[in-house]
């Protein structure tokens, strides 16, 4: 967080300045190392005088985070094997890895644990996709006529604020417990929040943009090809994070309720059998996951739409 | 050609609450093709619903704009419009925003190459082609916005403040820009501006507006664009005769702004 903060905090100055001021601060600054572990002052935290306190504010004190990690996983080295606790509630540290090279090789309840984590993927990723598919051009019709927003705006404001869920048990009644009923629940998940999405990306255009583009000679359908889409790539984007993650914690959820494959049926398996070491493996996989689409999305974010937040 | 006609122009605003506003109220005016017009009066006197007219993107209550012979129907590419600020498409990079006008029209990809070149030059942008507008001053980005509306080689050009959000120095130099493609290209200019001196300095017409209704109050012939190009800007506005009028047209507008705020204050 605090790296992204200071990126987008950088006042912007000429090239030519900016090139000026790193070349005469660089070459005796700090180590890169240093800076990265958030210990030393960079070019950009040095210059700022007002800071809270001191530099710690803006570093990005990546060493504490460090840290921190080696003391919890010196904690769960100590708990289990002083034996403060015992390993139904918690594994130790060998029993887990020891588990894990076991899931590996041999999988679990009949798929590998490859095809366990591919699955819940899966699920995540061709709900999201559906709702994107039908969500975006909802909500860009919602943004573009009062008609269509007459329509659709009770049912999307009624539906938004339904956590997905509280949904489940209908699902199943309805589709029982296959793939169909999993992937309508993400669909139904993302497509909410994509037209919401949508709709504030179209309805955040600056008129003058569409002015602008008008008095050049566009046409209707040249303005929003041209203006209006882009203009709202960066609310949907920022719509299509937030699908993903909200379907990764549903997806997780949904199978925990009913399913044969998954990480999330895979931990509620591995519980009724007591190997609390599989539930372990379970938990940290769904947040590595999880973690890895964020900075997934992050990434392909800052690589198609650049200007996000510049206009 | 017969320039700008702009003929008992009248605009009401009906507000929400049933009230309503007389933006407008019978303004005409005449602009010769490749006249430069500037346009100056207190906040509310209507000088922005009056360019948005023009450009088309709204109809008035009553009267007409004509543009050569033919009447003011909707915005077109034939009224190129440059806005303060914020209207360059930031997905877009430098050439592909000033390109955005001949390639909505579907020219031929060598044409609008050259022409996106020529203009870089003209607008003092060369080098700055495959950046992305928001890595430019403000200064840069109303070049940009220049070349992008003289891309389209409109027959009308309508400026809404473009340099209001400069600093000093970089609006100085910027109307000496203006000015110089004023006088390369030819083009008619209605120019919508806050500053008594940058419209005194650029206009050979001055169209000073009064508000409630918006009208037009007074016009003035000026002599100083025809030497702006000649002389130096800054010895021009410091003239006795550049002062005399900016003193006459501040004290003009100072005088509106009082009689609002003391109505303001009575009622």
């Amino acid at each position: 967080m605090t790296d992204q903060a200071q990126s987008e905090g950088r006042p912007e100055t000429d090239d030519g300045e900016m090139a000026a001021r790193l070349s005469e601060q660089g070459s005796a600054g700090p180590s890169g190392l240093a800076v990265w572990l958030g210990i030393a002052d960079n070019t950009f935290t040095r210059q700022k005088t007002v800071k809270f306190g001191d530099a710690s504010a803006v570093n990005s004190g990546r060493l504490y985070s460090i840290l921190t990690v080696i003391a919890l996983f010196t904690l769960w080295w100590l708990a289990t094997n002083l034996g403060w606790v015992k390993p139904i509630f918690w594994p130790s540290l060998g029993m887990v890895g020891e588990r894990l090279g076991k899931l590996i090789s041999d999988g679990f309840r009949n798929f590998t644990l490859w095809e366990h984590v591919w699955i819940s993927v899966y699920r995540v990723l061709t709900g999201v996709l559906l709702g994107a598919l039908v969500g975006i051009p909802l909500g860009f019709a919602m943004g573009l006529s009062s008609l269509a927003r007459g329509v659709f705006d009770p049912i999307v404001e009624f539906m938004r604020p339904i956590p997905p869920l509280a949904l489940i048990p209908l699902i199943i009644l309805w589709f029982g417990i296959d793939e169909t009923a999993k992937i309508s629940l993400l669909f139904l998940a993302s497509l909410f929040i994509m037209t919401i999405a949508a709709r504030a990306g179209v309805s955040s255009v600056r008129i003058s943009k569409v002015h602008a583009a008008y008095s050049l000679g566009a046409s209707k359908l040249q303005v929003l090809r041209h203006v209006i889409l882009p203009n709202a790539l960066p609310e949907i984007f920022t719509g299509l994070r937030t699908a993903m993650g909200v379907c990764w914690g549903t997806v997780v959820a949904a199978e925990l309720v009913a399913a044969d494959r998954g990480v999330g049926s895979m931990i509620m398996i591995a519980k009724n059998f007591l190997q609390t070491d599989t539930v372990v493996i379970g938990i940290i996989i769904i947040g590595l996951i999880g973690y890895s689409i964020e900075l997934l999305m992050r990434l392909l974010e800052s690589w198609l739409i650049p200007w996000k937040g510049k206009a | 050609m017969d320039g700008l006609r702009i003929e008992n122009l009248s605009m009401v605003f009906s507000l929400p609450n049933g009230g309503r506003i007389q933006a407008l109220k019978d303004v005409s005016l005449h602009l010769a093709p490749g006249e430069l017009m500037s346009v100056l009066g207190p906040s509310g006197c209507g000088k922005t619903t009056l360019l948005n007219i023009v450009a088309g993107f709204l109809a008035p209550t009553a009267g007409r704009v004509q543009l050569n012979g033919h009447e003011v129907k909707g915005p077109d590419a034939e009224r190129g419009m440059v806005f303060q600020q914020g209207a360059l498409f930031e997905w877009l990079s430098v050439e592909r925003n000033v390109a955005f006008g001949p390639k909505m029209a579907g020219k031929p990809a060598a044409e609008i190459r050259q022409t996106v070149e020529h203009l870089l030059e003209v607008t003092g942008l060369q080098g700055f082609g495959d950046k992305p507008v928001y890595q430019l001053s403000g200064g840069m980005q109303q070049r940009v916005a220049l070349a992008r509306c003289l891309a389209n080689d409109p027959d009308l050009i309508l400026m809404d403040e473009p340099l209001g959000a400069l600093d000093a120095l970089t609006r100085e130099k910027m109307q000496g820009l203006v000015l110089r493609l004023w006088k390369e290209t030819g083009k008619t200019i209605v120019l919508i501006t806050h500053s008594v001196e940058e419209a005194l300095f650029l206009g050979e017409r001055l169209v000073v507006m009064a508000p409630r209704p918006g009208r037009v109050h007074k016009t003035y012939e000026l002599p100083f664009a025809d030497r702006g190009l000649e002389e130096s800007p800054r010895s021009i506005k410091a003239s006795q005769e550049f002062i005399a009028v900016r003193e006459e047209v501040l004290s003009m507008i100072w005088e509106m702004e009082e009689e609002i705020m003391g109505r303001a204050g009575a009622g």
